[in-house]
This record gives structure tokens, C-alpha cells and sequence, in this order.
């Protein structure tokens, strides 16, 4: 089995940066003036000036949420970030007039292969704007739109505007404030009606300078009876400072249609990676979020959907990895609002050494509401005794006509486990990677090859880390 | 020399001394029985000889062909070539047995290389019919749910597809039924040969009518007391170890 074609975004691979010009930059710290240099560089339309101007008034006024997430928000530092940074140029549809180090960034990333070898799109986003975007001609013809955001908002505003902050507004929280202020990049996707796109549309975003702060905004809309697959990967170089990624993502499927968005991230130890996703899925729709979390200073993320029209189904599938101080503070929330609605969350979180898992979850059905189910599942898995895991499940759950299913379980890896695989020959770092890789096996058998191979690779790399 | 060597060893755990001067020495190309009263310290020498951090070497050596194996990390003991088949082995939940045993081969391969997969599945079916495994196992998770008599069959699974020089057997015919002591009997003999050294602990002289020992030892409170020829297996059977340790008792 070959694992060239994953994407290989691996901690060592994900090291490197390189000392880019960049044309634009609008300076270290956050006022009303960066919002409009923003805008101005891109040219955007007075709503969306507007629409940013007054989310940084909103994120302002909203505290942080240490009241329930942890005190380590505190050490954000908002005047020390750089918001917007770019060459100026417009994304390439061909790797050859992308700029040569950030070509090369890719390369080294392994990006174009990937490509090649089973993807229907790449986009690449580099520090604040996406350097490359490409889809196959098949798509473009049956009408399939998937461009940055800035390119989506400027020339489909007809879409655009319908959607876009509506499934997540403004002032959903303090940081998805912040990114409607400064969003730049990220994707904006359209599948006409009864579409099916068969390959996986793929975003790559990139950190590349130091105390850069990226904020992509992805919208994805999958019309009546359409389908798609999209993939995200991340990654930044280890910097001694702390760098924030916050995006904000909307998915939005109308009746029928099916949407799977698969996060596979691995930031470096110093990213604080808080970014709010959302999906509205309509009458018989779908949409399940498969979620992988390895490394960053601390992730907060709760994927969600809100189950709008009759017979809507919705998944969250999240497996979290916290490293030595790492903190992974993940969930899912699912927002019943029709009959028959249903809902499904597996969580599985892995803390090792001082790494410490979070799982919160909200699963809402009201009174009025007739044949929902929803069934909740999160397990975690203890790897030496300094390790912590809480679980905040909150489900509330009203009326005779709906069910609910519940199950959680923490386990530990003991030191008769990894002796009997150390008996077998393999080292430490093999043995409790085994273990790991066992342990969240059945969610993984649902992955797609590429990712489910990727996903293994880097779990053998903390592992082998984890061990002195 | 060809051979796992014990010389005076002294093992403790939690501060008590449970291995007084063990010797014994298992030649390549032969099969040893030891059998003993229960906590006379058996599978502590097993666990002791693989490198289980509770077991505290306080003195002696142990080589492996002239290596000395107390100096080799766990996997490492594993590498050169010693296995244990566990009383009690553990139950790894969500590792197949199949990913169990290539990762097993996978780590005796260079770095960076793999074992051949259709090679390695026809290995792995072979051995598994041979041992009566049935191949929906392959697929099951290492040991979990097992019965004991399964557990111990997948115990000689791992042996056979590992092929080590030095097999230490702890208790592996107990909880085996009629049938599957035979199998698992028919395994262990299959893998006897010049190449190998075998150490089969046992409470049953029933076992050695299937796998017949070039010699039998008496373990009794921490050392080697007695030993002999597969007679003294009868012996044992006949006359009960307290007749061992009024010999031993007489000698003093
Ligand atoms: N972790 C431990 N802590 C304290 N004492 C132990 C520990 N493990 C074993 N012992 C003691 O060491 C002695 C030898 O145990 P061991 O398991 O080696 O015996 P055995 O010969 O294999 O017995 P059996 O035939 O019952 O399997 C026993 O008295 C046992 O209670
Ligand atoms: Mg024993």
C-alpha cells in the first residue's frame, strides 16, 4: 500500500516557512482601519464593508467565553496578530504561475500530487489569500462553482448573499465576530440541482508568517438532490509566538442534497484553532462533518446542524488527539427543528502525557416535534495518568415522541497492553500508536483511503513524539 | 553457545524475593518442561526472561546465543528472537489480529519496509488452518471476547507466524480442551527443529504425551530442584511434589 498519494502534512513536513514579500499587509493589531484596509484591497462591495464594520463592533462588545472554556483564551493577544497578508495577486488555474515559494510550500506539502492523483478541485490558500484554484472542466460545465470567497461574493452575489451569515450570524460568538471582520479566503461552493460531484473537492490552508492570524470564511451550497465531498488540511510552521487560526463555515444543503465536509488539521503547538461550523440541512437532507483534531495550543470546536426540514439527518463524526500540552476541546451540536429528524455523534478523543480532551456537546429537540432520534457516543482513551478528559454532554430532550440514545466511556491504555505489543516487537511509540489507531478503527473504516492512511500517518508520528 | 542460558538469578517483585538462584540452560534444537507448585515462581522466570519492568533482576545473567538479553529493551528481546505465549494475554480492542501480527513483522523489517501483504495473508492462512483458527478471526480484535481456549491457540498463531529462536509456553495447555490440546500440540511440534529452543511450563504430564520433552525441571520455591529425563514428568504425576521437597529437604 502506497501512501504517496495522502496528503502528507505531517508535523516535520509542516516546518518550514519562507521569507515572502508580501505586497499587501495591513500592519500588526486590529482597529477599523485594518476592516477597511481589507476591503479595500479586495475591492469588496459597501455590504460586505458594512457587514465587517459591524461584526468588529460586535466582537468588541462580546467577552470571552472563559465563563465555560478555559482561561488560556486569556493569552490572545489581539494587537499583536497581522490580519491581512498577501503577494496581491490573483489565485493561478495552473501551479506553473504560482509565485516559487509559495509553488514550492505546496510541492513540499505535497498538494499538486494529491491532486493528480484523486481530487475533482484544490483550492490553496496562503496566509490571507488562496495562491491556487483549480476544479476539473467537467464540473464548470454541469455548472459546479468552487472559487475563494472573495471571487463568490463578487461574482455570484445572487448565492452568496441568500446564505452567507445566515447559518452562522455575526454574533454566534465572540470569534466568529471576528471573522466576519477580517475574513478572507477560504471557499465558496455551488452545486446546482441533482448534481453529484464524485471526487472530493479539496482546501489547503497554509500559515506561512509569523504572528499571522488566518481567518478563511468557506460557504458551501449543495442545491436540490446535489452531492459533494469536500476535504480540508492545515497547516503552519512551529513559531515560538502564538498564531490564531479562526474560520468560519457555512454548509447549507436544500432538499435531498448531501454534504460531507472532512477536516483533517494538524497545527503546529502554537495555534489557537477556535472556528465555528455550521450546516442548515433541508427537507431529506444530509450532512455529517468528519472531524480530525491533532495538535494546536488549544481547539474549540463544535460542529453543527441544524435540522431544518422534515426527515433531515445529521452526523458529526470527531475524533480528537491531545498531545502534551495540547488542549482539544471538541463536540458537536445538533439542533432539531422538524419531525423525524435525526441525529448522530460519535466522538472519540485520545489524550496522552498532559494532553488534556474536551467534549461538549448540545443536542436540542423541543416538545412540539414528533419521531426524532438522536443518538450520542463519546469515548475516551487515557494514555498515561496525567492525562484528563471531561464530558459535557447536554441533551435536552422534550416531548414523548422522540429518543434519545446516550453512551460514553473513558478507558485507559495499561502497561499490560503495551508490554504484550512490546513482547510482539514493537516499540513504544508502535505500540500506543496500535492502540490508538484500534481504538477509533470503526470511524476511521468510514474515511476515504487517502485520508484514513493520512490520518494513521500522523497519529504514528505523535506517538513516536510522545514517547521521551 | 547456541543456547538461552540462566545462570543464579535472583529476581524480586515488590520486595520480595520470589527467584533464588535459578540456573537452567535451554539448547537450541530442544524442548524443556518445567513444572512446579503453584507460586513457586514459573511465570515469574517467563516474565523476568522477556523484561516486564515489575520484575526487579537483582543478580544473574541470561543470554541469548552469548547475547545478554537483560541489556536489550522488551522489544528488542522480542527482535532477537524470544517469545512468551502469556498465561494471561492482554485484549488490544479495535487492533485486528491480522494489523496485530504484520505490525509485529512490519517492526523486525528494516525501517521504512514492510512485509509483502498477499505474501503475508497466505502465510497467515496457512498457519491459521493448520492451527484450526477459523478466518473470521483475522478480522476480530486481539483477544477481546476470546475464550481461553482461543486466546492460548492465538497465542501459538503469533509463535508460528513469528517463527522466534527461544518459545517460553506458559501454562498454553490450560483451559484446552481434548481436541485443541491436540492442535495446539501438533503447532508447537511443527515448530520444533534444530533452530529452536522451547520452554514449556506446564501443571499437566498430559501435555507431554503430545509434545514430548527432551528434558523435564522442577521448579520449587524459586530455583530449579530437580531435574531429568520426560520420566520425571511421571514421576511428578505419581508421587505429587511433596515428594520433591522431602528429596530436597533430605539432601540438606
Ligand atoms: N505483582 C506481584 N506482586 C507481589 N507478588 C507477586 C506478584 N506477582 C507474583 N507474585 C508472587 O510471586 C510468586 C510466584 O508467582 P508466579 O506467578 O511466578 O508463580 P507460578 O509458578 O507461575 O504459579 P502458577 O502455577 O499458579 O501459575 C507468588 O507467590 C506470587 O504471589
Ligand atoms: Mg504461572
Amino acid at each position: 500500500m502506497s501512501t504517496e498519494t495522502a496528503i502528507n502534512i505531517d508535523r516535520e513536513k509542516g516546518n518550514f516557512s519562507y521569507d515572502t514579500q508580501y505586497e499587501y499587509d495591513a500592519g500588526i493589531g486590529l482597529n477599523e482601519g485594518v476592516v477597511n484596509y481589507i476591503a479595500d484591497v479586495k475591492s469588496e462591495p459597501d455590504w460586505v464593508r458594512k457587514f465587517r464594520l459591524k461584526a468588529l463592533k460586535v466582537f468588541w462588545s462580546k467577552p470571552m467565553p472563559t465563563h465555560w472554556a478555559t482561561k488560556d483564551l486569556e493569552n490572545i493577544h489581539f494587537d499583536k496578530f497581522r490580519y491581512y497578508l498577501s503577494k496581491g495577486q490573483q489565485p493561478s488555474r495552473s501551479w506553473d504561475d504560482v509565485p516559487a515559494d509559495v509553488k514550492e510550500t505546496f510541492e513540499r506539502l505535497g498538494i499538486p500530487e494529491q491532486e493528480r492523483a484523486f481530487l475533482a478541485g484544490v483550492e490553496a490558500q496562503f496566509d490571507s489569500e488562496a495562491a491556487y484554484s483549480n476544479m476539473k472542466e467537467e464540473l464548470s460545465k454541469e455548472g459546479v462553482i468552487f472559487v475563494g470567497s472573495t471571487e463568490g461574493l463578487k461574482e455570484h452575489p445572487e448565492i452568496f448573499r441568500k446564505y452567507f451569515g445566515k447559518v452562522i450570524p455575526i454574533g454566534d460568538n465572540k470569534f466568529s465576530a471576528l471573522n466576519s471582520a477580517v475574513f478572507s479566503g477560504g471557499s465558496f461552493i455551488y452545486v446546482p440541482p441533482g448534481v453529484k460531484v464524485k471526487q472530493p473537492l479539496q482546501a489547503y490552508f497554509r500559515i506561512n508568517a509569523e504572528n499571522f492570524a488566518q481567518f478563511e470564511r468557506t460557504l458551501i451550497i449543495a442545491d436540490e438532490g446535489a452531492e459533494v465531498t469536500y476535504m480540508e488540511g492545515c497547516t503552519a510552521p512551529k513559531f515560538e509566538t502564538t498564531t490564531l487560526h479562526s474560520a468560519v463555515v457555512e454548509l447549507v444543503a436544500l432538499k435531498g442534497a448531501k454534504i460531507q465536509y472532512i477536516t483533517v488539521q494538524n497545527w503546529s503547538a502554537n495555534v489557537f484553532n477556535l472556528v465555528t461550523k455550521r450546516g442548515l440541512a433541508g427537507e431529506d437532507s444530509e450532512i455529517k462533518w468528519i472531524d480530525c483534531n491533532i495538535g494546536s495550543r488549544l481547539t474549540m470546536k463544535y460542529p453543527g446542524v441544524i435540522l431544518k426540514g422534515r426527515r433531515a439527518r445529521g452526523e458529526v463524526i470527531s475524533i480528537a488527539l491531545a498531545g502534551d500540552g495540547q488542549h482539544q476541546d471538541t463536540g458537536a451540536k445538533m439542533i432539531h427543528a422538524a419531525d423525524e429528524t435525526t441525529s448522530n455523534i460519535i466522538a472519540k478523543s485520545i489524550s496522552v502525557g498532559q494532553g488534556r480532551s474536551t467534549y461538549r456537546g448540545q443536542v436540542y429537540i423541543p416538545k412540539h416535534l414528533k419521531g426524532c432520534r438522536n443518538n450520542t457516543e463519546c469515548d475516551a482513551l487515557l494514555i498515561n495518568s496525567n492525562s484528563r478528559t471531561d464530558t459535557y454532554p447536554a441533551i435536552t430532550v422534550r416531548g414523548n415522541n422522540n429518543s434519545v440514545q446516550h453512551e460514553a466511556s473513558v478507558s485507559k491504555v495499561s502497561a499490560e497492553q503495551i508490554f504484550y505489543l512490546m513482547q510482539r516487537g514493537l516499540s513504544e511509540g508502535e505500540a500506543m500508536s496500535l492502540t490508538v489507531n484500534g481504538f477509533i478503527n470503526d470511524l476511521v473504516k468510514q474515511f476515504p483511503m487517502e485520508y484514513s492512511v493520512e490520518l494513521k500517518r500522523l497519529i504514528d508520528l505523535e506517538m513516536e513524539g510522545s514517547v521521551g | 553457545m547456541n543456547a538461552l542460558e540462566i545462570k543464579n538469578l535472583h529476581v524480586t517483585i515488590d520486595g520480595q524475593q520470589i527467584l533464588k538462584d535459578l540456573s537452567l540452560t535451554l539448547p537450541k534444537g530442544e524442548v524443556h518442561a518445567i513444572m512446579g507448585p503453584n507460586g513457586s515462581g514459573k511465570s515469574t522466570l517467563a516474565k523476568a526472561l522477556v523484561g516486564h519492568e515489575d520484575y526487579i533482576v537483582d543478580s544473574g545473567t541470561a543470554t541469548m546465543d552469548g547475547k545478554d538479553i537483560f541489556d536489550m529493551e522488551v522489544n528488542e528481546r522480542s527482535r532477537e528472537g524470544l517469545f512468551l505465549a502469556f498465561q494471561y494475554p492482554a485484549e488490544i480492542p479495535g487492533v485486528t489480529i491480522a494489523n496485530f501480527i504484520r505490525a509485529a513483522l512490519n517492526a523486525r523489517q528494516p525501517k521504512g519496509e514492510d512485509v509483502d501483504a498477499v505474501a503475508y495473508y497466505k502465510d497467515l492462512y496457512s498457519e491459521m488452518e493448520r492451527l484450526d483458527i477459523d478466518r473470521k478471526f483475522t478480522s476480530r480484535s486481539v483477544n477481546e471476547g476470546f475464550s481461553g481456549g482461543e486466546k492460548k491457540r492465538c497465542e501459538i498463531l503469533q509463535m508460528s507466524m513469528l517463527k522466534p529462536d527461544y518459545c517460553i509456553l506458559d501454562e498454553t495447555d490450560s483451559g484446552l480442551d481434548i481436541d485443541a490440546l491436540k492442535i495446539v500440540a501438533d503447532g508447537v511440534n511443527h515448530m520444533r527443529g534444530k533452530d529452536r529452543g522451547i520452554l514449556i511450563i506446564t501443571h499437566y504430564q498430559r501435555l507431554l504425551n503430545y509434545i514430548v520433552p527432551d528434558r523435564v525441571h522442577i521448579m520449587w520455591d524459586g530455583r530449579i530442584v530437580k531435574s531429568g529425563d520426560k520420566s520425571l514428568a511421571f514421576e511428578v504425576e505419581e508421587r505429587g511434589y511433596d515428594w520433591v521437597k522431602q528429596e530436597q529437604t533430605a539432601s540438606v
